[in-house]
């Protein structure tokens, strides 16, 4: 494995473990959405239509995302490891991936509970709704994890971070609706894979402006 | 800017932003009958000046993150914060002009409009952001990469609310609006002009007036 790619696996396999050890993040993560998914049955009236229902899913999604952003950087910035990374010899593009895989491994498990629960509780699932999920989720921890470091640097914190965050995934939201609701889903999946690749290298790229003094 | 240019560009806002105004109001060609179409020579031009003043904004920001010259976040700062008042502005006029086209204050089916929302959205948080994190190189940068998300999110916004376009919000009022023609499209370009003009000078009087605020701080800590 060359440099980065293994610089990248050993933070993500850190926060991973730290997870694993402490299990702070991922349980709330999990209670909240079914939570979450309780709360909708009763905000919908009854006889609210499928399409509503699937419209509530992913403001679950994005808020249960939102939750476990808020986290993000906690550990890092409650011990001061941040500055440690910051001035470990690698690239610190690979901060930002390393993050990025461990915030997409605890979506991709929150969403392994929600959407089986979202099928038990509403509807089943189509594939579309599915796939559109995955590709959300790339593209939610891709600019989370950024903000969420930008968010860590300044006073409000866990105050802010929604406020950049819920503009900017709004055209995720409507890639997301769209995939999941349309007769043609592919135009939105394109459009899904179209925000992650834009977002993920501008995120990558200028990672390293955000993290260091 | 020399004072010479400075003070031309205030001449052209005072003199061509009313010109294009009142053309606008008095000279439209009978044949283009609709009333209401006459806001379009100011919240075409307010919205174009926005987009203008987020692109000059995200431009600063790469040049601080390029060339780590610091007098680039105030002049970032400064573009955005126009950009924001003259987003509103474009919300606002253009919601006279759906509430006179359309007979409604607010339609999810008038894209530009939605766009503006979510870019208002999004630019207002940047105060938030720089506001809540300490003068320094770093509140510089992080406000410097914000600025270059919010010229990325312009076109993904515009992608996304394009294609989502009949699906999620059915597309009641189409824009018919009259053909462009030679008079239309000169006050438009007069207001346009007007508009820009306008939009350097408070970009000038703004930068001022921060520049001495931020010096002044410095004075300040340094007697302290």
């Amino acid at each position: 494995m060359s440099g980065y790619a293994a610089d990248v696996a050993a933070l993500a396999r850190k926060d991973l473990l730290l997870e694993l050890r402490s299990r702070d993040t991922l349980p709330a993560m999990l209670l909240f959405v079914v939570s979450a998914l309780t709360v909708f049955h009763f905000a919908l009236p009854s006889g609210s239509s499928a399409r509503a229902e699937t419209g509530l899913l992913w403001i679950a999604i994005i808020f249960t995302a939102l939750l476990g952003l808020a986290r993000a950087f906690a550990a890092e910035r409650e011990e001061g490891a941040l500055d440690g990374l910051v001035l470990a010899p690698c690239d610190r593009s690979a901060i930002w991936l390393g993050k990025t895989i461990g915030v997409t491994a605890f979506l991709v498990l929150a969403e392994a509970v929600a959407l089986p629960a979202f099928a038990l509780f509403f509807h089943p699932l189509s594939w579309e709704l599915v796939a559109a999920v995955a590709l959300a989720d790339l593209g939610i921890a891709a600019i989370g994890t950024l903000l969420a470091a930008m968010a860590a640097a300044s006073r409000a914190r866990e105050l802010i971070l929604p406020l950049m965050f819920l503009p900017l995934v709004i055209p995720v939201v409507i890639g997301g609706v769209g995939a999941s609701v349309s007769a043609n889903p592919g135009s939105f999946l394109g459009f899904l894979g179209l925000y992650d690749a834009v977002f993920a290298i501008l995120c990558w790229a200028s990672f390293e402006y955000v993290v260091t003094e | 800017m020399s004072t010479s240019l400075r003070n031309n560009a205030v001449l052209a806002g005072v003199l061509l932003l009313p010109l294009g105004v009142l053309l606008g109001a008095f000279w439209i060609p009978e044949a283009k009958g609709d009333p209401a179409f006459r806001i379009f020579y100011l919240h075409v031009p307010i919205a174009l000046t926005a987009y203008g003043c987020f692109g000059v904004g995200a431009w600063k920001a790469l040049r601080l993150l390029w060339k780590g010259e610091r007098r680039y976040d105030l002049e970032s700062y400064t573009a955005i914060h126009m950009g924001v008042i003259f987003g509103l502005l474009t919300l606002v006029t253009g919601s006279i002009w759906a509430k006179y086209a359309w007979g409604t204050w607010w339609s999810w089916g008038e894209r530009q409009l939605v766009l503006f929302l979510i870019l208002f959205l999004f630019y207002s948080s940047y105060f938030m952001l720089r506001y809540s994190t300490d003068p320094g190189p770093r509140r510089e940068r992080n406000s410097a990469v914000y600025a270059l998300f919010g010229v990325t999110l312009i076109p993904v916004s515009f992608l996304a609310i394009r294609i989502a376009g009949t699906i999620l919000h059915p597309t009641v009022f189409t824009h018919e609006g009259p053909q462009m023609t030679w008079e239309i499209f000169t006050i438009f370009l007069i207001s346009f002009a007007g508009m820009l003009a306008l939009a350097a000078t408070l970009y000038r009087v703004e930068l001022a007036g921060k520049r001495i605020d931020a010096s002044l701080r410095e004075l300040r800590e340094l007697l302290a």
